[in-house]
């Protein structure tokens, strides 16, 4: 079971309390844009085998999107942030890191 | 080859069952290949057996990372139909089911290919005019399906509720040409004939890196030594993004989890296929008397082979509603596969921007039904270079120009 603590109420929300919202950090194009550029932010999206940054939505609790940082191979969660930054935050990068020595980092 | 017959059980019956055969050889890795495929599950064998038959290419090796046939091939609910909404799926669905009904034949290997009939429940309006237009389309592409009533369900199915009342049946969509196969079985026949022809099938190997030169794939590192190949097919189904990231290219796949489950064996009670898409469950019985159950995907990135619990409560408290009797059924197994999800959930049999590097993915949640399909189409893709009539529209490349091949909408989410 996926346990993610949102970062605004501080619940402890379980996986049914929460909605899954894809690839975190996503750099969104417009109108006017080359269609590689559509390519890239709609179809491919990051899908790697360890750390991934994702968006998530405290569904049933307070409604406000937030990030988590989690390892898709073993489901373990790094932490959570709110969804108001362009890049992970410098702690999370550290903390994972720690657990992750062989991690390429954040790109 | 020995060819399995009712002689050779008579003959194997007389000297106490000493004469049979390994099924396939199990050879060390050659320093090159004319193809390498990597994945020897169903569609990887196809694949195989495919370019060998069809196109003469016999020097081939199939390399897996663990046992032949062990990832989604053995993992699904083997449900064969073709009742797609879309021409390039019809075509290739059809052309697997059709190979489904020669197949025990063709690989002198029983694969159990039951037609037994599939029925897409409709339990919304919009189900309704969802599977009246599949029928529709499926009239013009000659596939075989037809629209009943609610009446003519209970019929096929005497133990579904068909009332409701949260979910009433208001009709399926039926294709008495669909039904169920043996999965293990359809990836151990296909080992066995591609053996025969003297292909490598080479378990416990994983592929490590893919090395290629000016655009060129000239090999694949793997835990049993560096393997050269003339081409490369990958068809790793749960893995194919990682696969790619060693070839360097990225691809419009997401990895979720799927489930399923299997009950304790009861007596005969229901002989057709029964999808129901709206509730997220699917279900067949067993030659064993097992009611097996396909559920939905998670919604995140998942690499583990086992889902959210709360899926499977999903999944079951609808269908006990459809199915009133299961509420006692206990349930034996419950398991997951990692499946790869396009954008438009059709799949990829692509050239890729390496050269002599070829694709087979993305069948996401639908895979087992159109092994023999995708295995022809992935053939004449490696051995020509440029994809037939089946593969054309499946190329990877679709998603920049728009040209999906939308079944999210048509299929629902069972799949």
């Amino acid at each position: 079971m996926l346990l993610l603590e949102c970062p605004y109420c501080g619940v402890k929300a379980e996986e049914t309390e929460l909605a899954p919202g894809g690839e975190a950090h996503l750099k969104r194009f417009g109108p006017g844009s080359a269609p590689e550029e559509f390519e890239a932010y709609m179809f491919a999206r990051k899908n790697p085998k360890g750390v991934h940054f994702e968006r998530w939505r405290h569904a049933y609790g307070c409604g406000k999107w937030f990030l988590a940082a989690r390892d898709t191979a073993t489901l373990e969660v790094f932490g959570t942030y709110p969804a108001q930054t362009s890049e992970p935050p410098a702690d999370l990068v550290e903390k994972i890191r720690a657990r992750r020595p062989d991690w390429k980092g954040y790109k | 080859m020995r060819r399995y017959s009712v002689f050779a059980i008579a003959r194997e019956a007389m000297r106490y069952h000493t004469g049979w055969e390994k099924a396939w050889a199990a050879p060390e890795p050659k320093a090159k290949y004319d193809a390498v495929i990597v994945g020897a599950g169903g569609h990887g064998l196809a694949t195989a057996y495919y370019l060998g038959k069809n196109h003469g290419i016999r020097n081939v090796a199939i390399i897996e990372k663990g046992w032949l046939g062990g990832g989604n091939t053995g993992r699904n609910t083997t449900i064969i139909r073709s009742n797609y909404l879309q021409d390039p799926s019809a075509a290739i669905y059809d052309k697997a089911l059709q190979l489904y009904e020669t197949l025990s034949q063709d690989l002198n290997y029983n694969v159990m290919f039951s037609p037994r009939g599939l029925l897409m429940l409709a339990q919304t309006h919009h189900e309704v005019r969802g599977y009246m237009r599949t029928v529709h389309a499926n009239l013009l592409q000659g596939v075989e399906t037809k629209w009943i009533t609610p009446d003519e369900v209970k019929k096929l199915v005497p133990i579904m509720n068909i009332g409701g009342p949260r979910y009433p049946v208001l009709g399926a969509l039926y294709q008495p040409r669909g039904g169920t196969g043996r999965h293990d079985a359809v990836a151990w026949g296909y080992a066995r004939a591609c053996s025969d022809m003297g292909m490598h099938i080479i378990q416990n190997c994983e592929v490590k890196g893919v090395r290629s030169e000016n655009g060129v794939v000239t090999g694949v590192d793997t835990t049993k030594g560096f393997i050269g190949c003339s081409k490369l097919g990958m068809v790793v189904a749960g893995h194919s993004g990682q696969l790619a990231e060693m070839a360097g290219f990225r691809l419009p796949i997401e990895a979720v989890a799927l489930q399923a489950l299997v009950s304790e064996p009861i007596k005969p009670c229901m002989d057709v296929v029964v999808m129901a898409n709206t509730v997220h469950g699917y279900m067949s019985q067993s030659d064993k008397g097992e009611m097996v159950i396909g559920g939905g995907t998670d919604g995140f990135n998942n690499y583990t082979q086992r889902g959210s619990w709360h899926h499977i409560e999903e999944t079951l408290r609808a269908l006990v509603e459809t199915f009133p009797m299961l509420s006692r059924l206990k349930m034996l197994r419950q398991w997951g596969g990692i499946v790869d999800m396009t954008g438009d959930r059709s799949p990829l049999i692509s050239k890729t921007p390496l050269g002599n590097c070829f694709i087979n993915c993305g069948w996401g949640t639908g895979g087992f039904k159109a092994i023999p399909g995708s295995g022809w189409a992935m053939a004449e893709l490696m051995a020509k270079g440029e994809p037939g009539p089946l593969a054309a529209e499946f190329n990877m490349w679709r998603f920049k120009e728009g040209k999906f091949i939308d079944e999210s909408v048509a299929a629902g989410v069972a799949h």
